[in-house]
């Protein structure tokens, strides 16, 4: 038990630290495809934590960690969940006209650490945990509240927009261009939402996929404004990975400490 | 092969034009490759900022024995499918129909009764896109004026899905 409990630390702590960092670890969710017509179509979904874009290296992400929401907001079932060593993948089927959200989210989490006998500590969990452990009266604690979110949207008919809607906690993507409606050459925006307002001064990373043997990593890198909005404009078709981060502060029950959210999406851009 | 395109239901509140008569053609080249299945084609009139004017056809798999799969591959008509197609619900009466064989195909539509009735003059582009199973994709596109201000028929060749595309407006009278 210890050792599962131990084991599940590390993963969640891999997840951590790939959240922030635009060059090490990506988690991506990639849809077999992303635009679909007719009736009602299968999708098929592959979930990992790589160097590259899109080849799994790495890790995988727990299939039962994601959530397939359909357009009237319903939760959709996952079929055919297999987690692998260093990638996961699962079906869903889509018979609603409209966009699909697939979604990891957490949130929020602490993240403590602190130096016990000459030895560095760390600690992920709840708020209540940390407290029933007494972590947060160990001396020299620095604790973190962390959200994360990693997301992509497919889309069966023409887009809409009901999965959208956001929830006021965390870093949030909210639609100026549908995601599904991307086309390279053309311009696309989308703005960040922290904890329901606006977020000033993000930066935001865009790197286009198939970056095995590409020696220009062609990563754009953009920044929101007053309004929380970022533009840019995809060069090439193909599968694409978004990502973005905030480090602020917050007061938890009186005390202040820092506050870090990831927001992390797959898309792609169509050609003309 | 002959099919006139109709657009029926539209409303007879705009001024009446000159009666013209607007013939596109579409070549379906014949193509030696080892698994042939005839392309999916739409035609469309675009005005110059992509919005759609009059859609003109679209030939995909029709439902067979209740099967319906045929959908499935109507987005592949990606520009189609992004301008007009994904907000339509198929299928639709003389705009709809089955793929073609290769050949030449004439779609004759008259102003009087079709879409082209409702269509501001001005400038507009004639799309044809075509994609294959197994095969490529291309888009033809013809810039016109309307109401035509000549009779020269304009005509652009595709390369690889399409062989002459061409645009025909003719006065009545």
């Amino acid at each position: 038990m210890k050792h599962l409990a131990v084991k599940f630390l590390a993963a969640s702590t891999v997840l951590l630290a790939c959240a922030g960092t635009a060059s090490a670890h990506r988690a991506w969710i990639l849809p077999s495809t992303f635009t679909f017509s007719g009736d009602e179509q299968w999708v098929t979904v592959d979930a990992a934590i790589s160097n590259d874009l899109f080849f799994p290296n790495h890790h995988a992400i727990d299939p039962a960690a994601i959530t397939v929401t359909a357009p009237d907001g319903s939760t959709v079932e996952i079929t055919n969940a297999m987690r692998g060593e260093i990638r996961s993948m699962f079906d869903f089927k889509m018979d609603q006209q409209g966009t699909y959200r697939i979604s990891t989210t957490g949130g929020p989490s602490y993240f403590a650490n602190w130096t016990e006998d000459g030895e560095r500590k760390r600690w992920r969990g709840s708020l209540e945990t940390m407290r029933a452990e007494g972590v947060d009266q160990k001396p020299g604690i620095e604790i973190s509240q962390t959200y994360r979110s990693n997301e992509s949207f497919v889309t069966l008919g023409a887009p809409s927009t009901e999965v959208f809607a956001t929830t006021g906690s965390g870093l949030e993507l909210s639609p100026v261009t549908h995601p599904n409606d991307i086309f390279a050459g053309e311009a696309a925006s989308f703005k960040f939402l922290l904890d329901g307002a606006p977020a000033e001064g993000i930066e935001v990373t865009i790197v286009p996929g198939n970056d095995r043997y590409r020696d220009d990593p062609a990563e754009t890198k953009v920044t929101t404004d007053a309004t929380g909005t970022f533009t840019f404009t995809p060069d090439r078709p193909g599968p694409y990975w978004l990502t973005a981060s905030s480090d602020s502060t917050t007061e938890v029950d009186g005390s202040a400490m820092r506050k870090r959210a990831s927001y992390t999406m797959t898309f792609e851009a169509l050609p003309f | 092969m002959r099919a006139t395109i109709t657009l029926a239901g539209m409303a007879l509140l705009s001024t009446p034009a000159i009666a013209e008569t607007m013939e596109i053609e579409i070549d379906i080249p014949q193509l030696k490759v080892a698994e042939y299945h005839r392309p999916y084609v739409a035609a469309w009139i675009a005005r110059p900022d992509n919005s759609v004017a009059a859609n003109l056809a679209v030939w995909y798999q029709q439902e067979r024995r209740g099967e319906d799969e045929g959908k499935t591959w109507l987005k592949d008509l990606r520009q189609w499918w992004r301008r007009t197609g994904r907000q339509l619900e198929l299928p639709i009466d003389g705009v709809s129909s089955a793929t073609r064989a290769p050949g030449t195909h004439t779609i004759s539509l008259d102003t009087e009764t079709s879409g082209l009735k409702d269509m501001e003059p001005g400038d507009y582009v004639l799309n044809i896109e075509a994609v294959r199973e197994v095969g490529g994709r291309e888009l033809v596109r013809i810039p016109f004026s309307w109401p035509a201000t000549g009779n020269a028929p304009l005509s652009v060749s595709g390369e690889t899905e399409l062989g002459n595309i061409s645009l025909n407006i003719t006065q009545d009278n």
